[in-house]
């Protein structure tokens, strides 16, 4: 299983599309590694440097709409590439979604007002996420700061995650 | 109660139920091309999974970028070329055969009503105007559809779009897929099929329902579905007619893949479109439209016809229309991409491509070209392209490029006046 832990970026925006996760321009790759150093380089939000925000960053929490536009799996690649294996937002476009779990990645929604809070309490702070996988449980955590939260996915998510993606849970099972 | 026709489909293609309304369905076609399946074919190849699940089934083409501009798009054509070859793929469409996928495929007969359809694209929603269920994925899902010939979705919640009223003249199938568009938002349809039905869909031709359902995704809906009727059996009649003893046959058994009547929605948009007025889009997003008219004279740089939303013949055709007689503005390069070789043919037959290259467009040849910004036709810092595409996002065409969706019409109109216009006061 991948892990699920670390120091959070937060973007504030909702409608990040895999264009500007990774632009089409890099899709002539045809390995996962090459993907790395152009990771959200066409992030069209305010404040952003990819540059500098991104190192060390292993949790992304964002907004409603996240991964919307193109089929490419080269967009939970680069994250992967860069070791972000989850992905916390509002609300996901579905093949980002299903190509987060088919690579073994989450992409876990919470509450709009959940997001709310942890964009009010940890964003431009430096905060962790520890995940308890087995408990469903998120752990937010900035100076003595803490925050514990539930989260849902569904069974066979669960088990894509478990099994390490999609390719070897079908071809045991179909 | 009833059932709508994507619940249809997944009854009758379901071969498990892993959890909650998880469906695990088999696939009547795996479509393929040379950005998303080469990653695929490699990792099948080193799982030792080296194979297909059905040679048949399996349709693959070069588009994105054809021919190869540099050496790694010829490494991923070659792996596409090696895979077609050494699995004996039925049907792969090279340098010479090529065109955009979801413009070919149709054409050559490869989907029908109640089709099962996945591909390593996010325009596969294209084929659902068919009243088959296709759908974009990512390179995973390829991959075991490619092995296993299955693969995974949630149960299958419909919005009906139902479209009454009369079209006026200059409104085209693009302007009423944006315009819905911009009542649904960007994720207004997200793990939705959208069912497109009422008077205007009738009415439509298949060519025009494929640039409807294709832009289905950019309202995140999985697939865009019309429901099959006599324009479906015309369409398909050349390939389906051994099958048949009439047209009328073809129908009734096409039926099967029609909504009950008393089938459930999560949500139905009701749209009188008689005073839809030509559109476009402004921002960065696809739901960000507006009347032409209301665009105060934006000026554009290019103008780009083409792609599987938009460069069929009747586009072509909706195009030189206007184009007739007239000249791009000096200030504008235009680009036309026929969507597929015999289109191409048609469209010189027609004197198409005499009226694009005397008002002073670059004709190429059919691909994917500018639209993603891979290939030629890619903006500089600060352009602006009139497009036929289906995609605005930042960057999209070029970095720190705008793109400007609109009818092929519309496109034409904006690539004569320099700027965008209302393309009814070229039209006869």
């Amino acid at each position: 299983m991948k892990d699920f832990n670390g120091k959070i970026l937060f973007l504030d925006r909702n409608d990040i599309n895999t264009d500007e996760i990774i632009p089409a321009k890099y899709l002539t790759e045809i390995t996962k590694d090459a993907l790395k150093p152009y990771l959200l380089e066409d992030l069209n939000m305010e404040g952003f440097d990819s540059e500098s925000d991104l190192p060390g960053k292993k949790v992304i929490v964002t907004r409603e709409n996240f991964g919307c536009g193109s089929s490419r799996e080269h967009a939970p690649w680069a994250l992967e590439v860069n070791d972000i294996n989850i992905v916390i937002a509002e609300n996901f476009a579905r093949i980002f979604r299903q190509n987060m779990f088919n690579c073994g990645m989450m992409a876990v929604p919470l509450e709009k007002n959940q997001i709310e809070k942890l964009f009010s309490t940890f964003s431009g702070k430096e905060t962790e996420l520890k995940t308890d996988f087995a408990g469903s449980k998120f752990t937010f955590t900035t100076g003595t700061e803490s925050l514990e939260v539930p989260f849902e996915i569904s069974d066979f998510d669960r088990s894509l995650v478990e099994a390490g993606g999609w390719v070897d849970f079908a071809d045991k099972n179909y | 109660m009833g059932k709508t026709i994507a619940q249809k489909i997944f009854d009758s293609h379901r071969v498990d139920n892993p959890s909650g309304d998880i469906n695990v369905i088999k696939l009547d076609a795996v479509f393929c091309h040379e950005i998303t399946t080469p990653i695929a074919i490699n990792d099948l190849k080193s799982r030792g999974k080296y194979r297909v699940f059905d040679k048949n089934k399996i349709k693959a083409v070069i588009d994105h970028v054809t021919p190869s501009k540099d050496s790694k798009t010829a490494e991923q054509a070659k792996i596409m070329r090696e895979w077609a070859r050494d699995l004996d793929l039925k049907d792969f469409f090279d340098v010479g055969q090529n065109g955009v996928c979801h413009a070919l495929f149709p054409e050559k007969g490869y989907v029908r009503p109640g089709y099962t359809i996945i591909m390593g694209d996010s325009h596969t929603c294209t084929h659902g105007a068919f009243g088959a269920f296709a759908a974009g994925v990512g390179t995973t899902d390829l991959e075991v559809g490619i092995l296993k010939g299955v693969c995974a979705f949630k149960s299958p919640e419909t919005l009906k779009v139902e479209l009454t009223g009369t079209r006026a003249k200059g409104v085209y199938a693009k302007d009423i897929i944006l315009h819905v568009i911009s009542q649904l938002g960007v994720n207004g349809a997200t793990d939705h099929v959208i069912e497109f039905d009422g008077s205007v869909i009738a009415d439509l031709s298949m060519e025009e329902r494929m640039t409807l359902c294709n832009m289905a995704i950019e309202a995140g809906g999985t697939c865009g579905i019309c429901p099959p009727d006599e324009t479906t059996v015309d369409y398909l009649w050349p390939f389906i007619k051994d099958g048949y003893s009439s047209k009328d046959e073809a129908l009734k058994d096409y039926s099967q893949w029609m909504s009950d009547s008393d089938a459930e929605y999560s949500k139905v948009l009701k749209l009188d479109i008689s005073k839809l007025e030509p559109v476009t889009t402004f921002g960065f997003k696809p739901d960000q439209v507006k009347n032409v008219t209301d665009m105060k004279k934006a000026p554009v740089d290019q103008v780009y016809i083409g792609s599987c939303t938009n460069g069929r013949i009747e586009d072509l055709r909706a195009a030189a229309a206007v184009l007739k007689g007239r000249k791009l503005n000096s200030s504008v390069r235009g680009i036309l991409a026929p969507a597929t070789p015999k289109v191409y043919r048609e469209a010189v037959k027609e004197g198409i491509i005499d009226i694009f290259m005397d008002a002073g467009f670059c004709v190429t040849n059919p691909t994917c070209g500018a639209c993603l910004g891979m290939s030629n036709g890619v903006l500089a810092e600060g352009e602006v392209c009139a497009s036929t595409t289906n995609r605005n996002f930042n960057g999209r065409m070029g970095k720190g490029g705008m793109v400007h969706l609109m009818s092929p019409a519309s496109a034409a109109a904006a690539g004569i006046a320099g700027y965008i216009t209302d393309p009814r006061a070229y039209l006869d």
